[in-house]
This record gives structure tokens, C-alpha cells and sequence, in this order.
């Protein structure tokens, strides 16, 4: 499936008094790769939530394809499209990789009533062989999700999101917690997956190593609002973000 | 499977046989038969426990509905066993849904004591409804057993019989029942809830078929249990019932999947043993648990297969 258009218009989110989003509104277009960075608190994962409706939106609206996608449970969300992955590894621990994979495309397909059949069913297995190869999981098909090393743990949140197909795909920080060797690997099969599937990408990144090396655009949040947005050359050169954020360490 | 089915049809033949080759010890009869009892309690309760995650304190309930429900159509009369038997799941089945309807909606703790409430809820029903049920002397006067296929329940080998052809055929539609994809989605549902709504499970839906799966085995479990005392009592929906079938998963292993098993084969043996030795029974049968479980922290067999992996990942 190829990349779909991400919309966001004037995207608001109260916590009580205190406003996390403040009237986002940002343009992903098909098939590109767009970091989102910002200092701690800015409210990038609260963009994520509402994008995938984990919470709800206090206003403004969120459109997939020039549909409003804003209020539908998440589950339909994930149906029309958006696939997320997690800061922290979010995975069904005992399973084991290909069976994760299979059972998360039988649960996105409604497959999972049938009683007499055996699982996985081949159809199934092979469609998780094929994400297990995009993903560079396919030595680890029998090993369950808790005994993988906190990398390939990263690498199978992804692939369980890459198995739904989807047309949009976010990734919250998907090098925390690695070394920089581990980091730099992760990044290139995130930069594969992109340009084998041609989907959209957005990504939460803190290294700005990594940010300017590979994103086609970059969206700077501050305070819940965007404060700047460019290509990274621009984004370097901003002196509002070199205040803000970046210091003169990664300005041009 | 259908192998399966061809052994458990073997082993019914077996303690069929057994009356004519006169070795049918009944100690051991009367142990086959109480093995297939608590043995498929047990292994409805994992269903719910190690597949799903969740933890029933009230799953005498259903043990004591398939009982009563069953007792009471025999004492009616005209039953043949077989329909009464069916019809008893079924009213057991009915049971579990509506009290999974209200129940699986909470998590853990919520969820544990609201299925234990609506146990000693049924209990008191059973109790106080004297005119039905007989109150605390139980279903009286003895349950009638017709024969039927040429199976004569009244007596002690047809009944282990077909208590074992029971119990082999309820494991394997339970491990049928495991390995589908429904099983996987609930797997799924235990090892994380949250990822598996996101992919689109109905975590209520799925929770709730499971609910009503494992009521209408141990519906079954109940039934047998009508027919081993030939009547019914109130303390089979009574929370120990519940409590002992824990602990014959604690014991057995809640991973493996025939760790109840297991487990059920060692708490009945030490109740025998440690019955026929002193009268504080409960006193060393707690000690003994005690031990069990905190010198092993899980069940025997979770214990053995864990012990192997992590001697095959040591060795490779």
C-alpha cells in the first residue's frame, strides 16, 4: 500500500487548564519522511495520541486522505489506515516472533473466531514470513517477544504496526534506549521500510544526527505549538529553533 | 483429533472391560473417576487463568449448576442421560453468560471478587431455595441412572469409564480450542490487552466466549460429580471448591498445558495420603502447599519445561 496524506487542522488538546496541543495544524504529504522534534514536554507523543485516538481531540480535526479520521475509536483508526509504533516496546511477550506477527494480522483481519482451524494458518504464516524479512526478523521467527534484546523488541513493535499495512506510519522515538551503533542500525531499516513500502512516515527523534540525516522535512514543536517547520537545512539555519532547541552545537 | 478421539474411546472400552476381568480395584476406580472430576475442573479453569489471564475466585458456580441442573432433570424422570447431560451444559453455559456479561468488563481484583461474589450468591440461592435444591442436605433420594449405549453408570467401572472418556474429550477440545485462532487471540488478550484492542480484538467479546467456554466444561465437571455422589450438595458452589481448583493449577503448572492435570493427580493423591494419616488434615495440607509453592514459585511442570529451556539455551 502506498503512502496516504496526513492531515492536521488547528489540533487542540486541554489537560484540565493546561494546553498540550495548541492549534497544530501540519501537512504530511504522501510517501514522505518527516521527523518531529521538540524539547521534553513539547507534546509530540500527545500529537500522536490524538492522531491515533488514544485520546480524544479538543478540537480541530485530524484527516487521512481528506477524510476526517477525528473521534473514530482507535480500532477503526487503525482500519482506515494509521499504524503507530510504541516508545516503549509495546508486545505480546510470550508469543513468539512469527506468531505475533500472524496474530496481529488474523486480529486486524477478524479472523480470530474461528475455532476449528489451526493457527497460523498458512496464508497467514507466510504474509508474517514476509514482514519478519522486511523487518530483518526472519533468524528470530521462533524466538518469543520477552527473550529478544531490547533492539529487535523495537524492531517487532514496528513490524507488529508494518504488518496492518498501513498508509501512515508513526514511530515514537524508535532509537530510545539504544547505544549509537544499535541506533544507527535501527534508523537504516526504518529508512528501508520507507522506501521499500513507499508509506508515510513520521517519526519522534531526539538525535539530531540522525534527524537531519535522513528526514526529508522536519516540524519543530515548542509549548504544544508548532514553532517551526522546513527542510532540515532550513530548520538549522532557523534562529528561533537554535534558541529554543537545537543550541549552536547542530546550526549551520 | 480424531486419534484422540479413537483413545478416549479405547480407554472407555478399557474400564468397561474391567468388570469382566475382575481387576478393577475400586480405590483405583474410585480415583480414576474423581481424577476426571477435578481434573476437567481444573483444566476449564485454566482456560480462563493461564490462557486468558483471568482470574476466577467463583468457578464452583458453574460445578455446582452443571450439578444441580443436572441432578434435579434425572430426579425429575424421564431424562435418558445423555439429553440431561446436554441440557445441563447448556443451562450452565446460560449461567456463565450472564454472570460473564457483568463481570468481564473489570480487571484483575474487580474481576476475581466479583466472580466470587456471584458464587456465594448462587450458593445462598442453593442454601435458602429448600423446595428445589433441599437446602443444606443437599439433593437427596439419589439420582436415577438409566443405562444407555450399554453403559450402566451404577456401576463404579462404567462410571470411571466414561468420567475418563470425559475428561479426554474435553482436553482435546480444549487444546483444539488453545491452538485455534481464537485461542491465539486469547493469548493475546492475556500477554496484552491494551496492543491486542488496538489491532482490533474486542477484548470484551473474546473475554466473555471464554468465560462461557470454561462454565460449560465445568458444567460437565459437575455433572460427573452429580453422578460420582449420586446427588448434589451445596458445597460444590461453595468458595473452597473454587479454592481447591487453584490450587490444583498452582500445583500443576498454569503454562503448561496439562500442568491442572498434573496438578490435580498430586492434590488429590497428598489429600488421600495425608487423609488416612491424621485427622489435622488441613494443617498439613496447607503446610505442604505452602512449600510447594513458595519453594517452587509456580506450578511443578511450568517449573520442569522452564528448567529445560533454560538448560537448552545454556547447552546449545
Amino acid at each position: 500500500m502506498s503512502g496516504g496524506l496526513l492531515e492536521l487542522r488547528q489540533l487542540r488538546k486541554n489537560f484540565g487548564g493546561v494546553v498540550a496541543t495548541n492549534d497544530v495544524s501540519l501537512r504530511f504529504e504522501p510517501g514522505t519522511l518527516s521527523a518531529i522534534i521538540g524539547p521534553n514536554g513539547a507534546g509530540k507523543t500527545t500529537l500522536f495520541h490524538l492522531i491515533t485516538g488514544k485520546l480524544p481531540v479538543s478540537g480541530g480535526e485530524v484527516l487521512l486522505d481528506g477524510s476526517a479520521i477525528t473521534g473514530l475509536d482507535r480500532t477503526e483508526i487503525v482500519r482506515r489506515g494509521i499504524g503507530r509504533a510504541f516508545q516503549v516496546a509495546n508486545l505480546f511477550p510470550s508469543f513468539v516472533v512469527r506468531d505475533a506477527l500472524a496474530a496481529a494480522l488474523m486480529a486486524h483481519a477478524g479472523r480470530t473466531a474461528s475455532l476449528a482451524r489451526s493457527f497460523p494458518p498458512r496464508d497467514v504464516a507466510e504474509r508474517a514470513d514476509e514482514v519478519m524479512e522486511l523487518c530483518g526478523l526472519a533468524h528470530l521467527a521462533g524466538t518469543e517477544s520477552r527473550h529478544l534484546s531490547h533492539g529487535d523488541q523495537k524492531l517487532l513493535d514496528i513490524a507488529l504496526a508494518l504488518a496492518l499495512d498501513p498508509k501512515v506510519l508513526l514511530l515514537d522515538e524508535p532509537t530510545a534506549g539504544m547505544g549509537p551503533d544499535e541506533r544507527w542500525r535501527m534508523i537504516e531499516r526504518v529508512h528501508g521500510l520507507w522506501l521499500a513500502r513507499g508509506l508515510t512516515l513520521v517519526f519522534i527523534e531526539h538525535d539530531m544526527d540522525i534527524v537531519f540525516k535522513i528526514s526529508q522535512s522536519v516540524r519543530v514543536l515548542r509549548y504544544g505549538a508548532v514553532l517551526a517547520e522546513g527542510t532540515p537545512d532550513e530548520i538549522r539555519r532557523n534562529p528561533a529553533v537554535i534558541e529554543a532547541y537545537l543550541g549552536e552545537e547542530h546550526a549551520l | 483429533m480424531a486419534r484422540d478421539i479413537l483413545l478416549a474411546g479405547v480407554i472407555l472400552a478399557g474400564f468397561l472391560g474391567l468388570e469382566f476381568t475382575g481387576l478393577g480395584s475400586s480405590g483405583l476406580l474410585d480415583f480414576a473417576i474423581r481424577f476426571a472430576i477435578f481434573g476437567l475442573l481444573a483444566m476449564s479453569l485454566n482456560l480462563l487463568i493461564g490462557t486468558t489471564g483471568l482470574v476466577s475466585f467463583g468457578h464452583a458456580a458453574y460445578f455446582g449448576m452443571g450439578a444441580y441442573s443436572f441432578g434435579l432433570l434425572m430426579q425429575s424422570g424421564g431424562w435418558s442421560i445423555p439429553a440431561a447431560i446436554a441440557v445441563a451444559i447448556l443451562a450452565t453455559a446460560l449461567l456463565a453468560l450472564v454472570v460473564g456479561a457483568l463481570c468481564v468488563r473489570l480487571s484483575e481484583i474487580y474481576f476475581a471478587f466479583l466472580t466470587l461474589a456471584f458464587q456465594m450468591l448462587l450458593h445462598s440461592l442453593i442454601l435458602s431455595w429448600i423446595g428445589l435444591t433441599g437446602g443444606d442436605q443437599g439433593l437427596m433420594g439419589g439420582i436415577p441412572k438409566p443405562a444407555f449405549w450399554g453403559i450402566e453408570l451404577a456401576k463404579p467401572a462404567h462410571l470411571a469409564g466414561f468420567g475418563m472418556f470425559c475428561l479426554l474429550l474435553s482436553v482435546v477440545l480444549l487444546r483444539q480450542i488453545i491452538r485455534s485462532p481464537f485461542g491465539a487471540a486469547l493469548r493475546m488478550l492475556r500477554d496484552n490487552p491494551d496492543r491486542a484492542g488496538f489491532l482490533g480484538l474486542s477484548v470484551y467479546r473474546y473475554r466473555l466466549a471464554a468465560f462461557v467456554i470454561a462454565g460449560a466444561f465445568a458444567g460437565l465437571s459437575g455433572v460427573l460429580m452429580s453422578l460420582y455422589v449420586s446427588g448434589a450438595f451445596p458445597t460444590f458452589a461453595f468458595w473452597t471448591t473454587s479454592g481447591e481448583a487453584i490450587f490444583m493449577i498452582m500445583l500443576g503448572g498454569i503454562q503448561v498445558f496439562l500442568g491442572p492435570l498434573v496438578g490435580t493427580a498430586i492434590f488429590l493423591l497428598l489429600n488421600d495420603w495425608i487423609t488416612a494419616l491424621t485427622e489435622h488434615h488441613g494443617l498439613f495440607m496447607g503446610t505442604i502447599l505452602l512449600i510447594i509453592t513458595l519453594g517452587l514459585r509456580k506450578g511443578l511442570l511450568d517449573f520442569v519445561m522452564e528448567w529445560r529451556a533454560a538448560r537448552r539455551r545454556a547447552a546449545p
